[in-house]
């Protein structure tokens, strides 16, 4: 089937080492982690990457105080986006602009904060937030988006784990294609850090990660790993179909080539390499690609013992027939897991290689572990290289599921 | 407490519900909603702050009471002075 093509055409993004694509991408290729101790309530100081960026860019004070984290971060990214798109919005059918942000989990940090509260009045319900409804349904960070922009097209978020990020911007491209929408601005954001229960629940399936040295706690592919770095980020794009970015004169970052989502069926938990794998291969051929064809793999793997073998495992097995394989790198080595807005980050944090020729690395790999010792790893410092023509982004979630999107250099 | 004193807890809480606003010369005789951008939500948040900070219960039916910072002095006072 031939898919009407659509390119993406802005990027905003807040990462816990960068406000903006060229200072993360900056952080990238100088190994500045964005990993910091944080105090999470009833549990101490752990490991985690909170974002800078000033919610008061884009924002009233009162805005911030009735939204939620979420919803600042995809303000914020939405704006920058859409500032970095050259698009007038104001001049647009703001019913046919789109807003698809990718979500691992929203609301926990909003229920979490009114028990907390009204523990401290007896929990006496009668103390418990009005807001607390309007924060905690499954689609405001969208929504607050919608009410920030203006924007009257459809405005919801996706729930798919970590591997959302990716999903958001699938999602896009589809509602693109159908005629749906005119405009998308899409992508995946996360508060994760600001709730207790996500640490506590990898604490307590001993998957969250310790080390000495903050910036150090997540190291996919080290052999001393042990476990998730909890972070908050998002990564929001505008992708438009190309007929219109060309008329319109736009900046062109890269073209969505192909992508799959499918689902493990077999673990709440655990991963399934042999799923991840079909994934891979089921993205080259939406795409109408070959393994060959591919330049950049940058993995899901968490610093997890098991998930990042299996994630090894299965890029091994399906980049098996290259002679030279391609390069393979991890981001969230530098900015810990950023779940929700995953997918969308890791992405942009390589789209820059197209220009530059240069893949940023894995850091923190002081000794790489044997079980992921696979051809192409791109380990703590960047690699020049000949071609970069075609990023595969892999994103991978609880319950199973598994996100492939393949961008490729744009051409006429 | 002074009429004057009520009005001024009813401002900290409003400067915390509204902190855009500038509250250096609010009209104590106007209604709250016709000089600040306040909406009923914000209203339901003054409610809450009241029960939270100085255990005052203001029930729906009394709302109207706040509609100024006078007509709040007015209703107010009396509460908290019970609560003295």
């Amino acid at each position: 089937m031939k898919h009407t093509r659509i390119v993406i055409t802005g990027i905003g993004l807040t990462a816990p080492n960068g406000n903006t694509l060229v200072d993360y991408r900056h952080s990238l290729l100088n190994g500045v982690s964005g990993i910091a101790l944080t105090e999470v309530r009833f549990m101490g100081q752990w490991p985690a990457g909170l974002c800078k960026f000033d919610p008061l860019k884009y924002q009233k004070k009162k805005d911030v105080r009735i939204g939620t984290r979420a919803g600042s971060i995809s303000i914020y990214c939405a704006r920058e986006a859409l500032a970095d798109s050259g698009i007038n919005l104001e001049a647009r059918d703001k019913s046919m602009v789109g807003v698809y942000l990718g979500i691992t989990e929203h609301g926990n940090v909003e229920t979490e904060n009114e028990v907390y509260n009204i523990s401290k009045f007896n929990y006496d319900t009668k103390f418990w937030s009005h807001h607390h409804n309007p924060r905690t349904v499954a689609n405001s960070p969208a929504g607050e988006v919608s009410l920030n922009l203006g924007s009257t097209g459809p405005a919801y978020t996706i729930g798919a784990a970590c591997a959302a990020g990716n999903i958001g911007l699938i999602h896009a491209a589809q509602m693109l294609r159908l005629g749906e929408v005119d405009l998308a601005i899409a992508g995946g954001v996360s508060e994760s850090p600001q709730t207790f229960g996500i640490f506590a629940g990898f604490k307590s399936q001993n998957a969250l990660a310790t080390h000495a040295d903050p910036t150090k706690a997540s190291r996919p592919f080290d052999k001393a790993r042990n476990g998730i770095v909890i972070s908050e980020g998002g990564c929001i794009y505008t992708l438009e179909r190309l007929e219109d970015a060309v008329a319109r004169g736009a900046k062109i970052y890269g073209e969505l080539a192909g992508y799959c989502v499918n689902s493990d069926a077999t673990d709440y938990v655990l991963p399934n390499p042999e799923r991840q794998a079909e994934c891979v291969q089921k993205a080259l051929r939406n795409a109408g690609m070959t393994v060959d064809d591919i330049d950049i793999v940058n993995t899901h793997a968490t610093s997890t013992p098991q998930g990042d073998i299996q994630e090894c495992q299965a890029i091994a097995a399906v980049f098996q027939s290259r002679a030279e394989p391609p390069a393979i790198n991890n981001t969230k080595s530098f900015i810990g897991h950023t779940m929700g807005a995953a997918g969308a980050l890791e992405l942009a944090g390589n789209l820059p290689s197209f220009d530059d020729l240069i893949v940023h690395p894995t850091i923190n790999v002081d000794e790489l572990d044997p079980q992921c010792d696979i051809p192409g790893l791109v380990l703590n410092s960047p690699r020049k290289v000949k071609r970069v023509d075609a990023i595969l982004n892999n994103s991978f979630g609880m319950l199973g599921i598994n996100s492939t999107l393949i961008i490729k250099r744009y051409r006429a | 407490m002074t009429k004057e004193a009520c009005q001024k807890l009813v401002i900290d809480i409003i400067s915390d519900i509204a902190p855009d606003e500038d509250l250096s010369a609010v009209k104590t005789d106007v209604r709250l909603r016709d000089q600040l951008q306040l909406d009923s939500m914000d209203f339901l948040d003054i409610v809450m702050e009241l029960r939270k900070r100085h255990g005052i219960e203001v029930p729906e039916a009394d709302y109207v009471q706040l509609a100024s910072l006078d007509s709040c002095a007015a209703y107010l006072t009396p509460k908290f002075q019970a609560k003295a």
